[in-house]
């Protein structure tokens, strides 16, 4: 998960930033480079969303059959939050969010950026208070 | 130009193509100055009841015409210097740039005189060879130009004449002119022009008499020279310029007579005497001339006075000097277009570089000069940039009364052409329309845009003319610099300081671009290095500072940089150390020529890629023999070089390419059945080089349309077709132009009908307006990144998923065009759309591979595009082919506080490979201050530009979210920002509903936008109508889109002479804008409605029948047949006068509008009332309840 997340961060890095010169970028050959390069990240990017979805779906389900309800209740928001992004994309549009020709929009890419700094930051605090929770569990049993 | 070495002088009357025209002038000039009086007489009746009160502005002009005697001008020895070298590099000849080595030459034939222009005609075959690039042949004499080059150091000064095509159609008289010897026209003062001419000002020509005297002297006295046979005169008049005052403008031009004739007279002497060194001439031309003539040979420089100039407007002779700054001959032609239309026109538009090119737009004008004001300004205080504020105190507009130069004043409204898309000089021209609207604040302390209007009491909201664009409130200097509102329009033009200003303001912050409109004048700098900022790689603009001599700070990122030692020499001037004149620094629309290192592969050759549709349904609609016919005219004006390549595709259930070899002796037509594995079956021999291959290719074009008369196959495998286009592309890159006419049913990207007819009028949701499949938009990003775009030309009658193909060109950068319910029969209109857009679409210019990079000043960020591209990188977009139609659209945020600055700038920079493949870079700048209280955002606000953003952010909306959604946020914008302004108003009644002026139009606007084809609900809508608006709303430029949602709407049936302006000697009434209202139309008069894309005429029953019969040709009202799409040739002065207002209309724009003419009875009716957005339909408000609307939402 967190290497989900963390490949996330990297890769809305790479689309922000761009390497090459500034003459270079005006170049027709760096054109298509640039343009597969976001192609393909966009594609990870897709791939990974909806397990990056199901496995936070499964832990919470987990959690409620554990009956571990202040971590469930932890959990939640962003279960809805996935819920709402995940079918809230354009009904006709096959595909999930970003979209190569949408995601160079900066507004969109800080908006996805942020979000990714967010989760990573969630994940990271909720790994810790679960072993947190282990380790008390184990220690008192 | 090889050939004018020695030109004997030639008998003038052989010379000028257009006899009739030139004897005219010279008849006019006997007559004293008869034409004189079109200019200022234009348009009395707009004259503001307040105007009068305004001495200095009108003062003047006539001031500046006074000084106009060359002589005088010691103490504005500077500006001249300015002057003269912002000119000179107007037009100057393309054809350096490509074939420097001919000047040397040419040089040494000439002795005495360094430029020489040739009349027109006669130079194009002859110089034809010269150029570097060979125009095809048909172009050729559109640019003469011949250019005497001296070379001093490494640069040279030369200069061409341009002779604008005078062997077009519509010339005028002007472009007949005759000679007029280039020594004249320094004297004709005009204001050296700026090349967005953004503050420029409509001149209407004048010719001066031409003094008999003038002739013969100037002719035996100087051999070479041409003689002039009567000076064109132009003067600056308004158009609307009833300001200019018919009383006034009699002594003006006195002066101008009497200077002209003086300073002619003297300058020719220098120049028989002289037989002066070629530089000699120049200084003292320069000197001597105050004005340079702007645009059109504007170049009056330096350089003129040993020129000869031949030619009347048109042609100009223009020094050019070598660093390079060249522009192209077409110059002179579109300005005429510009004159005698508006200053800037966007419109009809000849291509820059055409000329330059070869690729020539066929509908030319007659070329009057339009003054530009001349960024050449006074330049003394460049490098503090004073920053003129003078807001509230002050009208802006009359700050400029005062400058000590010569250069026109901008401030004055009246030499506003009455154009939507006419620089407004200042807010104060609101008060103009305001004034007739019955309001006379004419001397209110406020700025003119924050004035109270009270919206639901005031009806009259409407300008008599079309909306102008706010002016920015800058200082002069500034202004005269700033960058064409054509090209280049901010949302507010007084920026807010913060971003919590702006979130107050609830205005959203953007830009619209057009960044590659045909432009009138444009310098082209060739330079060895291009000036650009170190850190932020901005280029060099006028709005940098001069710290010193060596260094420069630039405006978006303050970085102090050093001045290379090749930018401190200025080549006009021949001086050294004064970068701050170079033209860089002088226009903030420029072209630089890129060097090799902004290519890595060759430029690409221009590729052009025809995909058509051949299945039965396409044969009924018949568009073929239409396309053929077209692309058969047009086939040696298609933008290009000698490595042209064109190609063909048909489809059907299958593929079939065309091998067009050259030695085949008939096309090869070869059948592809495997869609699902497409291939190629001969990759080489499918795009041929256009020339090699003419016949054949000319062959495939007639037999076309017959070729597939009895088919069968109804299926259509477009994707695969697609694929095919793409592979065969690939290498090249270049431009696919596919032609459908139904739902793509076969292969990869078929699609299914989404639309459901009973949901058309519902006002609830609207569904399909994204893809239905990812195929067309892959596809697009495909071709993207092999520099490919796709133009869709969608022709059907039935629903055929726009949505979906649109991602096809959206992404690619390509076009979109769509003809509903085409049928080459039944529904003529459209056929004779499709005949009108493929000339315009086949000759239009185009750049390739480009890439388009906006800048702007540190603080500000960029955040989101409206257009057709595909973003690259977050500042950057990808451009596969960029037409001169495309408009772009981005918003922006305020990331850091500006408080430490007190201009902005933004800078777009368009690399793109011109279809003679050059890599060139076209640069503009826009300088914007910023204020710090919401009274002055409001002041700045363009409302235009505004409601363009906020219809391209409710189009996104409409597409992400819903369209109910969209509408919503519209009616929001408006809610949102004019309580923002009544609260900080605080003296205003609450139970009012007041809008700042500048903002005045904007509830009326939105409601147009919600009774948009894309917006409306309850109406009924084709989903395909629909996605096809908003495909428009997203790419069209914003002067087109204003015309699309909001159109204009005039009374024709009661034209008169009042209020015309002259335009090519034609007389062009100005009839006053209507309010889109059925109040307005009366059964006995007769209404045409401007739509942008269509003209609509509406005849009351009770139409007088004279008019009937004059205008439209029949005896009666009854008689008047259904499908009337053209204005009969009557000789009578009523259809005389609605003809030529209709074609003034139409010169004004890229695509030639379709005119229908509707009775009653008519079912193009629906669509004509359907445009009449004040009125209530069962489904929306009118524009009365609309308000009452909105004053709820504000009170609640």
């Amino acid at each position: 998960m967190f290497e989900k997340i963390v490949f996330q961060i990297i890769a809305f890095d790479e689309l922000r930033t761009d390497f090459k010169s500034p003459i270079d970028q005006c170049n027709p050959v760096h054109a298509r480079e640039r343009l597969r390069n976001i192609e393909r990240i966009c594609f990870l990017l897709r791939k990974l969303v909806l397990p990056e979805y199901s496995i936070h779906s499964l832990f919470c389900i987990m959690f409620l059959c554990a009956q571990e309800w202040l971590t469930l209740g932890l959990n939640v928001p962003l279960l809805f939050y996935h819920f709402w992004r995940y079918f809230r994309c354009p009904a006709d549009s096959s595909e999930l969010a970003y979209d190569p020709p949408a995601v160079m929009n900066a507004d969109t890419l800080s908006y996805c950026q942020k979000e990714a700094w967010c989760k990573l930051a969630f994940y990271l605090l909720s790994f810790f208070y679960y072993l947190y929770c282990m380790i008390y569990t184990l220690v008192s049993s | 130009m090889s050939a004018p070495a020695g030109l004997p002088p030639r008998p003038p009357a052989a010379m000028y193509p257009a006899g009739p025209a030139a004897s005219r002038e010279a008849a006019a000039a006997e007559g004293g100055a008869p034409r004189c009086h079109n200019g200022p007489v234009q348009s009395p009746m707009q004259f503001p009841a307040g105007y009068g009160s305004h001495p200095p502005n009108y003062s003047a002009p006539s001031g500046h015409y006074s000084q106009v005697p060359s002589k005088a001008v010691s103490p504005h020895v500077d500006n001249q210097y300015g002057a003269s070298y912002h000119s000179s590099y107007y037009s100057a000849p393309a054809q350096n740039v490509m074939a420097p080595s001919v000047g040397p030459n040419v040089l040494n034939t000439r002795e005495s005189q360094q430029f020489y222009h040739k009349p027109p005609h006669a130079a194009g075959p002859a110089e034809g060879p010269v150029q570097g690039a060979i125009p095809p042949a048909p172009y050729l004499h559109t640019s003469a130009p011949q250019s005497y080059s001296a070379f001093g150091n490494h640069y040279s000064t030369s200069v061409s004449s341009s002779v604008a095509s005078q062997g077009f159609p519509l010339n005028s008289d002007h472009y007949a002119l005759p000679v007029v010897s280039s020594a004249v026209y320094p004297n004709v003062s005009y204001p050296p022009a700026a090349t967005g001419s953004m503050y420029g000002q409509a001149f209407t020509s004048q010719s001066l008499p031409a003094a008999g005297q003038f002739k013969e002297t100037n002719m035996l006295s100087s051999p070479s020279t041409s003689v002039p046979h009567s000076l064109q005169q132009h003067v600056p008049v308004g158009y609307n310029s009833t300001l200019s005052t018919v009383s006034s403008a009699q002594p003006v031009q006195d002066n101008l007579s009497r200077n002209l004739t003086g300073s002619v007279a003297k300058v020719n002497n220098q120049i028989n005497t002289g037989g002066v060194e070629s530089l000699q001439p120049v200084h003292s031309a320069s000197q001597s001339v105050q004005f340079t003539k702007p645009g059109v040979g504007t170049s009056a420089s330096p350089a003129v006075i040993s020129s000869a100039r031949t030619s009347a407007s048109g042609l100009s002779s223009q020094p050019r000097s070598s660093p390079s700054v060249t522009q192209p001959p077409e110059s002179a032609l579109q300005e005429a277009i510009d004159s005698s239309s508006t200053t800037s026109s966007a419109s009809p538009v000849l291509n820059n570089y055409d000329a330059l090119e070869g690729g020539g737009y066929p509908e030319t004008r007659s070329v009057t000069s339009s003054p530009v004001p001349a960024p050449a300004a006074p330049q003394t205080s460049k490098t503090s940039k004073p920053f003129g504020y003078g807001y509230p105190a002050l009208q802006p507009g009359y700050q400029n009364t005062a400058p000590p130069t010569p250069v026109q004043q901008p401030s004055n409204p009246g030499h506003h052409p009455g154009f939507q898309h006419y620089p407004q000089q200042y807010p104060g021209v609101n008060q103009l329309s305001s004034s007739l609207g019955g309001l006379s604040l004419q001397h209110s302390q406020q700025p003119e845009g924050l004035r109270p209007v009270n919206l639901t009491q005031d009806r009259n909201i409407l300008p008599v003319s079309s909306v102008p664009a706010p002016v920015p409130n800058l200082n002069s200097d500034l202004r005269k610099l700033n960058c064409s509102p054509d090209s280049f329009r901010c949302t507010l033009t007084n920026i807010p300081q913060t971003q919590a200003l702006l979130n107050k303001a609830k205005l959203p912050l953007g830009l619209l671009l057009h960044p590659f409109r045909d432009l009138t004048q444009l310098p082209v700098i060739t330079s060895s290095t291009i000036v650009r900022c170190r850190s932020c790689r901005t280029y060099i603009n006028p709005f940098v500072s001069f710290i010193d001599q060596r260094r420069w700070k630039c405006n978006l990122c303050y970085r102090v940089n050093d001045v290379p030692e090749e930018f401190m020499y200025n080549p006009l001037t021949r001086s050294y150390g004064e970068p701050h004149k170079r033209p860089e620094v002088q226009n903030s629309t420029v072209e630089f020529i890129a060097s090799s290192d902004y290519m890595l592969r060759p430029p690409q050759p221009a590729v052009y890629l025809f995909v058509l549709d051949v299945s039965h349904n396409a044969v009924e609609a018949g568009y073929l023999t239409i396309l053929c016919n077209s692309l058969l005219e047009n086939l040696d004006k298609l933008p290009g070089d000698s490595r042209t390549r064109i190609g063909f595709i048909t489809f059907d259930s299958t593929v079939h390419f065309y091998n067009l070899q050259e030695g085949l002796s008939q096309p090869q037509m070869l059948i592809v059945s495997d869609i699902d594995d497409i291939f190629l079956p001969t990759p080489d021999s499918l795009l041929v080089n256009l020339h090699e291959s003419k016949e054949l290719i000319k062959d495939l074009l007639n037999a076309f349309p017959n070729m597939f008369t009895n088919t069968r196959e109804t299926h259509s495998a477009l994707g695969p077709a697609l694929q095919a286009a793409f592979k065969l592309m690939s290498p090249t890159g270049g431009r696919i132009s596919v032609f459908q006419t139904q739902l793509p049913s076969l292969g990869a990207g078929l699609l299914h009908s989404r639309e459901d007819p009973n949901q058309r009028s519902s006002t609830k949701v609207v569904q399909h307006l994204g893809p239905a499949t990812d195929f067309y938009k892959k596809l697009a990003l495909d071709c993207s990144g092999q520099q490919i775009a796709v133009d869709l030309f969608l022709l059907s009658s039935q629903y055929s998923d726009l949505a979906s193909l649109a991602c096809m060109s959206k992404y690619s950068a390509g076009c979109i065009y769509y003809y509903p319910s085409f049928h080459h029969i039944h529904n003529p209109a459209q056929a004779e759309k499709l005949q009108k857009d493929l000339k315009r679409y086949l000759t239009r210019k185009i750049g390739f591979e480009a890439v388009m990079r906006i800048r702007c000043t540190k603080g500000l960020s960029i955040h989101t595009f409206h257009g057709n591209f595909f973003v690259r990188s977050t500042d950057l977009l990808s451009l596969a082919n960029v037409n001169p139609d495309a408009g772009f659209a981005v918003q922006m945020s305020i990331e850091e506080s500006l408080a430490d600055t007190s201009l902005v700038c933004f800078q777009t920079a368009l690399l793109y490979t011109s279809s003679k493949g050059e890599r060139r870079i076209r640069v503009h700048t826009l300088c914007l201050p910023v204020v710090n209280s919401l009274a002055d955002v409001y002041a700045g606000a363009d409302v235009q530009a505004v409601v363009c953003l906020l219809a391209n952010m409710a189009v996104d909306r409409s597409v992400s979210s819903s369209l109910s959604d969209a509408r919503d946020a519209l009616v929001n914008a408006v809610v949102d920002s004019l309580s923002a302004y009544m609260s900080t108003a605080s003296n205003l009644q609450q139970s009012m509903l007041i809008a700042p002026n500048s903002l005045k139009l904007f509830p009326l606007y939105v409601l147009a936008l919600l009774k948009q084809k894309a917006f409306r609900t309850g109406t009924s809508t084709r989903l395909d109508d629909r996605v096809y608006a908003m495909c428009q709303i997203k790419s069209q430029p914003l002067i087109h889109l204003m015309k699309m949602i909001h159109p204009n709407l005039y009374r024709i049936d009661k034209l008169t002479d009042e209020s015309t302006i002259h335009v090519n000697d034609r007389v062009v009434p100005q009839p006053p804008l209507q309010k889109l209202s059925a109040e307005k139309l009366t059964r006995e008069g007769a209404f045409l409605m401007d739509c942008g894309s269509a003209f609509y005429i509406w005849i009351g029953k009770n139409c007088d029948n004279n008019f009937i019969k004059d205008v439209l040709g029949y005896p009666n009202y009854a008689s008047v047949p259904q499908k009337m799409t053209q204005l009969p040739e009557v000789v009578a002065l009523s259809s005389e006068r609605t003809r030529s207002f209709i074609a003034w209309l139409r010169d004004n724009r890229p695509l030639s509008p379709v005119l229908q003419v509707i009775k009653d009875e008519n079912p193009a009716k629906t669509e004509f009332f359907q445009h009449l957005i004040e009125d209530r339909t069962e489904a929306a408000f009118s524009y009365y309840e609309f308000l009452l609307h909105i004053q709820q939402q504000i009170c609640k």
